[in-house]
């Protein structure tokens, strides 16, 4: 039990933190960033060209993920969906832009970082043994309160910067924001940019656990929107109950029903489809959106 | 006026240049040789590392002048087509070879999209190399499937064997990815260990293959306590973390595979968890490549910018196709003939030292020679790169 608890723990944090920044672009801009698994592997790939290839310290790297992907995301949103969402007011436009971005960065990753899985060396040596009940390496721990540590940083600076307070305005109402003064074109590309260096963030963290390879963007990617599904789509704090939930009933789907083979994503997704036929807002999102 | 007189010689040059260059292109004819398999998604390593050798050794022997077939030189071109790891676009694939008149293809890399692709090859007259291993694709009356590799049921026992005797391992347990190919290497695995007398401790647990964090998914297995692990059909992007984790967790035993591995991507992803691991590799082990192995290495290197430890055996698959249609120019458009030459067809193996020869086999396994021979390696993993444990061959 110890174990199935503190796997569901370390696996919720992350995949919280990957949620975060797809439902961050959501709510902003009502977009559903295909690109958002692409975004996190380019993180990876940051991470490890600096710390695992270049030899610099961890913690540079993990910032060159998030300045790279920030960049990246400001102008994408600058050049490409602004744009597109100016001269077309229909959804597909953006969903469409987005998957070609996705497509897009799998090619550039291809042809730059090649095909093979990629790994850095451990940040921590060591695994914390409790009587066999309890095993997780010292890097999974500290990877695992970095994520909540990120997380809750998140939320404080959401809820008390100038930044966070605008773009939360523009979350709740575009055309109220801008009557207010929120600078709508500036906040639209820094809410992007935010949402992408999240996705740079994950990924130069987790590419110390899980290493990173070309493959990786389109099924995190499919997570990511699960788990945007579960806690309401454009609610932030519904991303991280949706990442806590699925890491959770991974870890118990895992441990309990191994013996019966794969079913644990089985079950999964036929509970999502049992709640999003009695609950298709999700857990926090509001049926109008 | 100067302004369209400029724009209008501008266009002219450049027509000129293309004419040229077609002109140079067409100096020697063109053989299309045809590749469907994944080079997309998690699996992309398997079908870029065949494509990528056939890429590198078309380009090496068009350097060179091209390749004579019964009098005429040709230019090689590499037709490539991605099928995503989907049945239905290896399907397209093979149709797309088929419009094109290819009549040799290498692919597809998995099981379920080699069978598919037989109803097409076999009505449009190709020959095609995948590298899956179910005996329906090489056994009568299936006739133009010809496996790449050595697959895991002749691979297997022999690996089992050495570790019952080297290493005492009495009990094992099997982990795979919830995909037609592990799955079936998977069931074959424990058969093979079964037979030899290995207990099977664990066999039911399986993994998503999109799965990057595999410790919640080996907890169950480790509390079995095997004294070997076998990763059964493990992309080489599963390996590492697989073996990580399996060491993290206290596994203390022995971890192997029957699929081809990259000694690189086990460093940078296991570092020094992964000494001890066992895989089948290619022919380019320090005793057993030839010079002409260690040339395709330098220049795969540096036309892709690294090299991959798969293309060791993946690099036979175009030297299969284009000595044998050396061997019988009629095969060129009749893969009947082509058919009837590899029951007796023979050449010098380029890529091992000594006298090593390139061969049809399979006559065990599948009753008829459906099967290029590589030599059946099996390495060691052990600080950074592999050691060969022992060589065998596949008859």
């Amino acid at each position: 039990m110890e174990q199935i608890l503190a796997n569901g723990v370390y696996l919720g944090a992350q995949y919280a933190m990957i949620a975060l920044g797809l439902t961050l672009i959501f709510a902003l801009m009502n977009v559903l960033n295909f690109a958002h698994g692409q975004m996190y592997v380019l993180g990876g790939f940051v991470t490890y060209t600096f710390y695992g290839q270049m030899g610099w310290p961890f913690v540079v790297a993990l910032a060159m993920s998030c300045i790279t992907l920030a960049i990246l995301g400001a102008l994408v949103e600058r050049f490409l969906f602004a744009p597109v969402i100016k001269r077309s007011t229909r959804d597909e436009s953006t969903m469409l832009l987005a998957a070609a971005i996705a497509f897009f960065l799998d090619a550039v990753v291809l042809l730059v970082f090649g095909e093979k899985q990629r790994g850095v060396p451990k940040i921590v040596d060591g695994v914390f043994n409790y009587d066999f009940r309890l095993i997780m390496p010292y890097d999974r721990i500290l990877i695992c309160g970095l994520a909540i540590l990120s997380i809750v940083t998140f939320i404080l600076f959401m809820q008390y910067s100038k930044t966070g307070r605008a773009l939360r305005a523009l979350a709740q109402d575009r055309t109220a924001a801008q009557l207010m003064g929120v600078n709508v074109d500036r906040y639209s590309m820094v809410g992007f940019a935010l949402g992408a260096m999240l996705a740079g963030l994950v990924g130069g963290l987790l590419v110390t656990i899980t290493g990173v390879n070309l493959g990786m963007g389109g099924p995190t990617s499919i997570k990511a929107f699960m788990m945007v599904m579960i806690g309401g789509a454009g609610v932030i704090s519904g991303a991280i109950a949706g990442g806590v939930i699925l890491g959770f009933m991974e870890a118990i789907g895992l441990a309990v029903l191994s013996q019966y083979g794969d079913i644990t994503y089985l079950l999964i997704f036929v509970s999502l489809m049992i709640f999003l036929a009695i609950r298709p807002q999700g857990l926090m999102g509001k049926p109008w959106g | 006026m100067k302004r369209r007189t400029l724009v209008k010689a501008s266009v002219a040059a450049v027509v000129a240049a293309s004419m040229q260059i077609s002109t140079a292109w067409a100096e020697n004819p063109v053989l299309k040789i045809g590749f469907v398999g994944v080079t997309s998604g998690p699996a992309a390593a398997w079908g870029i590392s065949n494509q990528r050798s056939m890429e590198a050794r078309a380009a090496w022997l068009n350097e060179i002048g091209g390749y004579t077939i019964g009098g005429t030189t040709y230019d090689i071109e590499i037709v490539s087509f991605d099928d995503q790891k989907d049945p239905k676009r290896a399907i397209a694939g093979m149709e797309k070879m088929a419009q094109e008149g290819i009549h040799y293809v290498v692919g597809p890399n998995v099981d379920d999209g080699a069978a598919a692709v037989r109803p097409v090859a076999e009505a449009n007259g190709i020959m095609y190399f995948p590298y899956a291993f179910p005996k329906e694709l090489y056994t009568a009356p299936a006739s133009n499937a010809i496996l790449g590799m050595v697959a895991n049921y002749q691979s297997g026992p022999a690996i089992y064997k050495y570790l019952m005797e080297e290493k005492g391992v009495k009990t094992a347990a099997f982990i795979a990815a919830n995909e037609s190919d592990p799955l079936s290497q998977r069931d074959g695995g424990v058969a093979a260990a079964t037979a030899l007398g290995i207990e099977v401790v664990s066999d039911s647990v399986t993994y998503q293959v999109d799965t990057t964090d595999f410790t919640p998914v080996l907890t169950p297995i480790m509390r079995t306590r095997p004294d070997l692990l076998v990763l059964s059909g493990v992309s080489p992007a599963n390996a590492p973390q697989l073996i990580r984790s399996a060491r993290e967790l206290g596994f203390q035993g022995v971890i192997s595979t029957e699929t081809a591995q990259d000694a690189s991507v086990l460093r940078e992803g296991a570092g020094d968890l992964a000494n001890g691991f066992i895989s089948v590799g290619g022919a380019s082990t320090p005793e057993l490549a030839s010079d002409a192995m260690r040339e395709f290495v330098e220049r795969y290197t540096t036309m892709f910018g690294e090299y991959n430890d798969e293309s060791n055996t993946k690099v036979y698959a175009l030297e299969y196709i284009l000595e044998t249609l050396k061997a019988n120019p009629a095969a060129l458009t009749d893969v009947d003939a082509f058919q009837t030459t590899m029951d007796t067809f023979e050449a010098p193996n380029p890529y091992m030292v000594g006298d090593a020869k390139l061969r049809y086999v399979g006559m065990s396994s599948f009753g008829q020679k459906r099967q290029v021979s590589v030599p059946l390696v099996v390495n060691v993993y052990q600080d950074g790169a592999f050691e060969t444990l022992f060589v065998a061959q596949v008859d």
